[in-house]
């Protein structure tokens, strides 16, 4: 996982509530074999409406996803994680999100932020007016910042402490390897193993 | 105080144990398929991981295979794709494989322990709920999740809480007729799906011990039925006999046997919650519902919802009889089936297809029904065609195919019809489960066989 302290970037405003992990990547696209690629299937039915916000032009390079409450209901699919860093996306802020969703998201590497909705409300129009303003989210600091404003969000220590050093669960595990060695060595020699093949 | 065995296992696993955070447990065997693998590979490609301990891991395909026509390319594009990864990831982090076609091929639950690699003391591990048939071995043996999965593949380990646990005391002697698949249908009954939830279950008692290692792993398979997610119990001499012969038996067995007898739980160990079965009165089980605990003896009829006083489980009971198609009051024996299912990691073994060909031999199955025979593995299959088996199902009337998981799940081309009923001796009679609108009983092989010959819902004793 990618070292996470300080993003600039700019952001996509997607103005709707409930946006449920079947939005965000339906069913069809599930039956893929690998954890990547999955862009294509990103809220694939709006996506069809050529006048929504990620087709258009002037979004194309936002890292930042700024959505209204409930984001992430639904079924527990990894995907919908997946899905939106596929497309590109770093950061979703957003006034409440799923649980399921915001566990998996910190646990894959996307930063979901919480703000209260009327700092969305000013930041909708803020992206609506100009595109390029460019959005900073500080993990250290914990603060999200755009031209003159500046706001605080909470995000745990443990969570933040494991984007900043970028550590996935496997990557937490592997730095007990000297631990899991040790184990090895301790192992009864008569435990199965499956190479080489017996007959 | 003493330890209970799911203690004593988890202990003898533990390689980091901090405060407040889950213990790192290490995994003695990995078993892998195509579902739910492809995904951890890519993982692990993605961060340039590799797999830790090859040589505790193995590989087999089973969901989704097809059961006929096995020489030939597989027709389903995405079965195709999921076998054809799967075989690709193996070759790529060098884990043997066993390809359709390949004697031990077969449902994952059915290999490990027929290659001699399940064992007691052990933790094992798989990307499918039915792993806790293992613990039959004394082994401690749950269902994880993809992520889950490529976490052992690259650490051969996995942070997890410490689950309560829970005895289940079977005593006494089972009627004839009365099988381990009645054993665990009762149990179910009795807790309820969600009652095992948080705990790793033991069963304990006469009736356990009386079991086959075989029927001891059809109670452990249903384990997950009744919400837990690792159910096992303590190895004895029968354990012992059963690996000894098999290819992966310890070199050394003997020191392998000093430790296994240290498996039980110890007199003064404290389990969480005791749950005590009385197996005298036990009679042949089958579902009458849309959830594995909703069940009731062969004799009884369909129960009316309006006599169940928890509104929950009324309105439950109401929605399963709407999609079962069934009525209030109505014989359970009376229930005619299109089906008949014999197989799954629950009860396609050898013994299974032997008690099932015991009461098929001389005998048609009904004109009414089709009867499908799908042994757990290609080794189950050939041992079963040295016995003959496969004649007598065939003479009967059955279909005799390859080996996979065919019509437990549905993914396969083995799948019922909308409205199609079947007694299956597999373990999940969800809405949908062996094919979209299809109508599951959940049976043993005994009942499977008495009704295939009958045509409706019966036991061996109705013949
Ligand atoms: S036989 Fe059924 S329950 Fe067993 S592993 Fe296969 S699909 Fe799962």
């Amino acid at each position: 996982m990618e070292k996470f302290i300080t993003h600039v970037g700019t952001a996509i405003p997607l103005r709707r509530s409930n946006v449920d992990t079947d939005q965000i990547i339906p069913a069809v696209y599930l039956k893929r074999v690998t954890r990547s690629g999955f862009e294509d299937g990103l809220f694939a039915a709006w996506r069809k409406d050529p006048e929504f916000v990620l087709n258009q032009e002037k979004f194309r390079d936002a890292t930042i996803l700024v959505a209204g409450p409930d984001f992430g209901t639904g079924s527990s699919r990894e995907h919908a994680v997946w899905a939106l860093q596929n497309y590109g996306f770093k950061i979703v802020i957003s006034s409440r999100f799923a649980d399921i969703f915001r566990g998996n998201s910190l646990k894959g590497g996307l930063l979901t932020v919480i703000l209260p909705q009327d700092v969305i409300e000013s930041l909708w129009v803020a992206i609506e007016e100009d595109s390029t303003l460019l959005i900073t989210v500080d993990l250290e600091a914990r603060t999200v910042s755009y031209g003159d404003v500046c706001v605080p969000f909470e995000l745990d220590d443990y969570s933040r402490w494991r984007l900043i050093e970028g550590l996935d669960d496997i990557g937490l595990t592997l730095k007990q390897t000297d631990s899991i060695d040790e184990f090895e060595k301790i192992r009864p020699s008569y435990k199965p193993v499956t190479l080489p093949i017996r007959g | 105080m003493g330890k209970t065995l799911a203690e004593k296992i988890w202990q003898e696993h533990v390689v980091r144990q901090v405060s407040g955070e889950p213990d790192l447990l290490y995994i003695d065997l990995h078993l892998i398929h195509e579902v739910t693998s492809p995904q951890a590979f890519d993982g692990l490609r993605l961060a340039n991981r590799p797999v830790r301990r090859p040589d505790l891991t193995i590989a087999t395909e089973d969901h989704n295979v097809p059961t006929q026509n096995i020489d030939q390319p597989i027709a389903d594009p995405v079965s195709k794709l999921q076998v054809d990864t799967l075989r690709a990831n193996c070759k790529e982090f060098g884990v043997r494989i066993h390809s359709l076609g390949d004697a031990e091929q077969g449902i994952v639950h059915v290999v490990g322990p027929q290659l001699g690699l399940t064992q007691p003391g052990m933790t094992i591990v798989c990307g499918d709920s039915h792993t806790s048939t293992h613990g039959a071995f004394g082994a401690l043996a749950f269902g994880i999740g993809t992520s889950e999965v490529e976490h052992v593949l690259a650490t051969q380990t996995l942070p997890l809480v410490r689950s309560k646990t829970m005895a289940i005391n079977v005593e006494g002697t089972l009627k004839p007729g009365v099988t381990a698949k009645d054993i665990i249908l009762a149990i179910i009954a009795k807790i309820g799906t969600g009652g095992g939830q948080g705990y790793v279950l033991e069963y304990r008692g006469s009736a356990i011990r009386a079991l086959s290692m075989e029927a001891r792993m059809t109670v452990c398979n249903m384990s997950i039925e009744a919400g837990a997610r690792a159910g096992l119990i303590a190895p004895d001499e029968k354990t012992y006999e059963y690996i000894k012969a098999k290819p992966h038996a310890p070199e050394d067995f003997d020191a392998a046997v000093t430790y296994w007898s240290t498996l039980f739980s110890d007199a003064d160990a404290q389990f969480d919650v005791e749950i005590d079965i009385d197996a005298n009165l036990l009679e042949p089980f089958v579902t009458w519902g849309t959830n594995p605990a909703q069940g009731l003896p062969l004799n009884a009829n369909v129960p009316n919802p309006a006599d169940i006083s928890n509104p929950e489980e009324r309105g439950a009971a109401e929605r399963a009889l709407a999609y079962m198609g069934l009525t209030a009051g109505t014989p359970l024996k009376e229930i005619a089936i299109d089906t008949v299912f014999l197989g799954s990691c629950t009860n396609g073994r050898i013994e299974d297809l032997r008690s099932a060909a015991k009461i098929l031999d001389g005998k048609k199955i009904s004109s009414t029904l089709r009867m499908l025979v799908v042994p757990g593995s290609a080794r189950v299959r050939l041992q079963a065609e040295s016995e003959g088996l496969d004649k007598v199902f065939i003479a009967a009337g059955a279909e005799w195919r390859n080996a996979g998981c065919s019509m437990c799940l549905g993914m396969n081309p083995d799948q019922l019809a909308v409205g199609e009923r079947s007694a299956s001796t597999s373990n999940r009679n969800f809405e949908g489960r062996q094919g979209k609108g299809g109508r599951t009983h959940l049976v043993s092989p005994l009942v499977a066989a008495a009704t295939a010959i009958r045509g409706t819902l019966s036991s061996p004793a109705d013949l």
